[in-house]
C-alpha cells in the first residue's frame, strides 16, 4: 500500500522506509579507489501529526540533516516514500516550498549586503504573499523577536544571534504549515538563545505550525519538544516523550547519602543498585530500580548514621549521551512509526 | 495560495532589483569595476586591428568584413557572460549553501542563481560589444533586404543564446567533477577567441571540431556571410549561413537537458 493511500487527514509528514545512500570513494593503493556505499539514512519511518513539535536528535553524522533535506525537497531519497503536506517533496518542490519554512543554522535565506528589512520585502515577492498578511506576520515577529533595533542594518553586519532571529522571521512570513529547523540555536549568545527558544515555544503552543527541529542543545529539547525522535546510524532508535526515554534507557533517580563514618562493606539494598562509593566510603550513591526513595533511606538509616541525603533527578543529557554510545547492533528496534 | 499571473515574473524582477542594490552598495568599487571590465573586450578588438596593420586580408576577408565577425562575437560573448557567465561558480554555490537555499524557494533554481549573482559590472563590456557590432554593420556596406535586417537582430541574439548555453552546459560538469573549471574555460573563452576570426583562418580537425562539432561557426562566421552576401569559401550551401537561430535553439535545449541532469545528480548525491 502506498503512503498516499494510507494517509490520514491530520498527518503532515510521512516517511516510510526512507533511505539515502552516498557513494564514498576510498583510496586503495596509489591510483585505485574503490567505491563504498554508505547509508546516511537507513530505512526511516516517521509520522508527524499536524501541530506537533518534534525534536529530531542524534549524534553528528546520524542522518538528521540528510533527513531534513529529503523532507524539504533538496535531496532525492534513494528509496522509500515520503510525503509532506501530502506532496512529494522533490517532484512537487515549488508547490511544497510555498507551504513549508526552513531554517538551516549554517545556511542563510537572507541577502547579505542589504538591510534585513529588504530581505523580508523580497521574500514577500518570492512567496507571493498578500501585503496585509505579510505585514501582520512581520509585526508579530518584530515584537516577539526584538527585531526593531537592527531592521535597517545590512545582514553581513548582524551578530549571529540577530541573524538567526532574522532567519526565523524570514521562514515564517509566508505562513508555512511546517517549520523545519536545523540547529536553530547553535552558536547563539545566551540572550538570543532564550529569545529563539521562547519564540519557538510559543509558536509550538499555538498548534498552527508543525515544528520539526534538530538540535544538540538539551535545554531546547526539554523546553520545546514533547516528542523526541532519536536517530542513530540513519535509523530511529527512540520515538516518544522524554519520560519514555528515561524509562526505556534506564535513567534512574539517584539517592546520594553522606555518612558520618564509612562502613566496612557498603550495604546491598533490595531494589537499588550501588552506583558509586566516594569520599573514602563516606559517600554512597544508589540508583533506584524497583525501590522507592523512602525504602532506600530507611534501609541505610538502619545500618549507619546519616549526615546528609539528596535525591538527584535523571538528566536528559546523561540519557542521550548513553544512547549515542550504544553500538548500533544492540540498539532496540524502533518502537513507533512502523505501524 | 493562488499563483497570480505575473507573480513569478514579479518575483524574478525583485531578485534582480536586490542584486542591483547589493552591487551598487559599494559605489566607488562598482564604477572602477565597470571601467576595468571593458578592458578585455577592447583588447580583443584591438588585436584584430593590429593584424590588419600587417595584412590586407585575413582568411580571405577584408577588415570591414572581419569586423562584422568580431562585432558579433564580442557582443554575443560579453552579453552571455553578463547574463549567464557566473553559473561557472556552481562549486561555490554548493559550498556556501546557496544552491540549497534556492531549492527551498518556490522558484526555478537556475534563474534564481543567475539573478542572485548577476555581475552587473560586466554591463560595460556588453555595451562596448554592441557598439562594435553596430559600427561594423554600418561600415560593412551591406546590401539591405528585409531578411538581412531581421538577421542583423536575430544573429546577435542567437549568439547570446549559444554562448549562454555553452556556459550552462560546461558549468554543469562541475556537479560531477568539482575541478572542471579549466575545461569549461577552454570551451567558453576558447569559443570566444575562435569566433573572433573567420573560420577559414583555422585548419584541419581543429576547425572541424570547434566550427561544426561544437557549432561555433554559427555564432559569427555564418551570419556574417549571410549579411555580407558572400558564398561560403569552404563550399557549404547558402542556407547554412541562415541557420544560426536554429542552432541556438538546439544548443539551448541541450544545455537545459544538461542542467536538469546535473541538478538531479546533485540532489541524488548531495555532493
Amino acid at each position: 500500500m502506498s503512503v498516499a493511500a494510507s494517509q490520514s487527514r491530520t498527518e503532515i509528514i510521512q516517511a516510510r522506509g526512507l533511505r539515502k545512500e552516498f557513494t564514498v570513494r576510498v583510496k586503495a593503493g596509489r591510483l585505485r579507489r574503490h567505491k563504498q556505499i554508505r547509508a546516511a539514512v537507513d530505512g526511516l519511518d516517521l509520522r508527524v501529526e499536524r501541530g506537533e513539535t518534534v525534536g529530531y536528535i542524534g549524534p553528528n553524522g546520524a542522518g538528521k540533516s540528510t533527513t531534513l533535506k529529503m523532507l524539504t525537497g533538496v535531496l532525492t531519497p534513494s528509496a522509500g516514500e515520503v510525503r509532506v503536506c501530502g506532496l512529494r517533496p522533490v517532484a512537487q518542490r515549488t508547490r511544497l516550498a510555498l507551504r513549508i519554512g526552513v531554517v538551516f543554522g549554517q545556511r542563510s535565506q537572507l541577502w547579505w549586503d542589504l538591510p534585513l528589512r529588504d530581505s523580508f520585502d523580497l521574500l514577500r515577492h518570492v512567496y507571493r504573499v498578500p501585503a496585509a498578511e505579510h505585514a501582520a506576520r512581520l509585526r508579530h515577529c518584530r515584537a516577539l523577536l526584538d527585531l526593531d533595533d537592527f531592521l535597517d542594518v545590512p545582514v553581513r553586519q548582524l551578530s549571529l544571534g540577530q541573524r538567526m532571529r532574522g532567519e526565523l522571521t524570514a521562514a515564517l512570513l509566508h505562513g508555512p504549515e511546517v517549520l523545519f529547523l536545523d540547529e536553530p540555536t547553535i552558536g547563539l549568545d545566551v540572550v538570543s538563545r532564550q529569545a529563539v527558544r521562547g519564540f519557538l515555544d510559543e509558536l509550538g503552543r499555538t498548534g498552527d505550525t508543525t515544528l520539526m527541529l534538530t538540535t544538540h542543545d538539551l535545554a531546547d529539547i526539554e523546553r520545546l519538544c514533547p516528542r523526541l525522535v532519536v536517530i542513530d546510524h540513519g535509523r530511529v532508535v527512540h520515538d516518544g516523550s522524554i519520560a519514555d526515554l528515561h524509562e526505556r534507557y534506564g535513567s534512574r533517580r539517584l539517592v546520594v547519602a553522606e555518612l558520618d563514618a564509612p562502613l566496612p562493606h557498603p550495604p546491598t539494598l533490595p531494589g537499588a543498585l550501588l552506583r558509586e562509593v566516594a569520599a573514602d566510603g563516606r559517600r554512597l550513591v544508589y540508583a533506584l530500580e524497583s525501590a522507592g526513595v523512602a525504602q532506600v533511606v530507611s534501609g541505610l538509616a538502619g545500618l549507619a548514621s546519616l549526615r546528609d541525603l539528596s535525591v538527584v533527578e535523571p538528566d536528559i543529557e546523561e540519557v542521550v549521551t548513553r544512547l549515542y554510545r550504544t553500538p548500533p547492533e544492540t540498539t532496540a528496534p524502533a518502537v513507533a512509526g512502523t505501524g | 495560495m493562488a499563483d497570480r499571473p505575473g507573480g513569478t515574473l514579479t518575483a524574478y524582477r525583485a531578485l534582480l532589483g536586490a542584486q542591483a542594490r547589493s552591487q551598487t552598495a559599494y559605489r566607488a568599487s562598482f564604477v572602477v569595476d565597470l571601467v576595468g571590465n571593458v578592458g578585455a573586450t577592447v583588447f580583443d578588438v584591438l588585436t584584430v586591428l593590429v593584424l590588419f596593420g600587417v595584412t590586407r586580408e585575413l582568411g580571405g576577408f577584408t577588415l570591414r568584413e572581419t569586423m562584422v565577425i568580431v562585432g558579433l562575437s564580442a557582443f554575443a560573448f560579453a552579453t552571455a557572460d553578463l547574463l549567464v557567465g557566473n553559473i561557472e561558480r556552481i562549486p561555490r554555490y554548493v559550498r556556501t549553501g546557496l544552491l540549497d537555499a534556492v531549492l527551498l524557494r518556490p522558484l526555478g533554481a537556475l534563474p534564481q542563481l543567475l539573478l542572485m549573482d548577476l555581475p552587473l559590472r560586466k554591463v560595460s563590456r556588453a555595451l562596448f560589444g554592441l557598439a562594435v557590432w553596430v559600427t561594423a554593420v554600418a561600415a560593412a556596406d551591406i546590401d539591405w533586404t528585409p531578411a538581412r535586417a531581421v538577421l542583423a537582430v536575430a544573429a546577435p541574439a542567437a549568439g547570446v543564446v549559444f554562448f549562454g548555453s555553452v556556459f550552462v552546459a560546461t558549468a554543469t560538469v562541475s556537479f560531477f567533477w568539482i575541478e572542471s573549471g579549466e575545461l569549461a574555460n577552454s570551451l567558453t573563452y576558447g569559443g570566444r577567441d575562435f569566433t573572433s576570426y573567420p573560420v577559414t583562418v583555422y585548419g584541419g580537425w581543429f576547425r572541424a571540431l570547434f566550427a561544426y562539432g561544437l557549432g561555433f561557426a554559427f555564432v559569427s562566421y555564418h551570419p556574417a556571410l549571410a549579411l555580407l552576401g558572400r558564398a561560403d569559401p569552404l563550399g557549404l550551401p547558402q542556407w547554412v549561413s541562415w541557420a544560426a537561430p536554429g542552432v541556438a535553439v538546439v544548443a539551448a535545449a541541450l544545455a537545459a537537458g544538461a542542467w536538469r541532469f546535473g541538478i538531479r545528480h546533485y540532489r541524488s548525491t548531495g555532493s
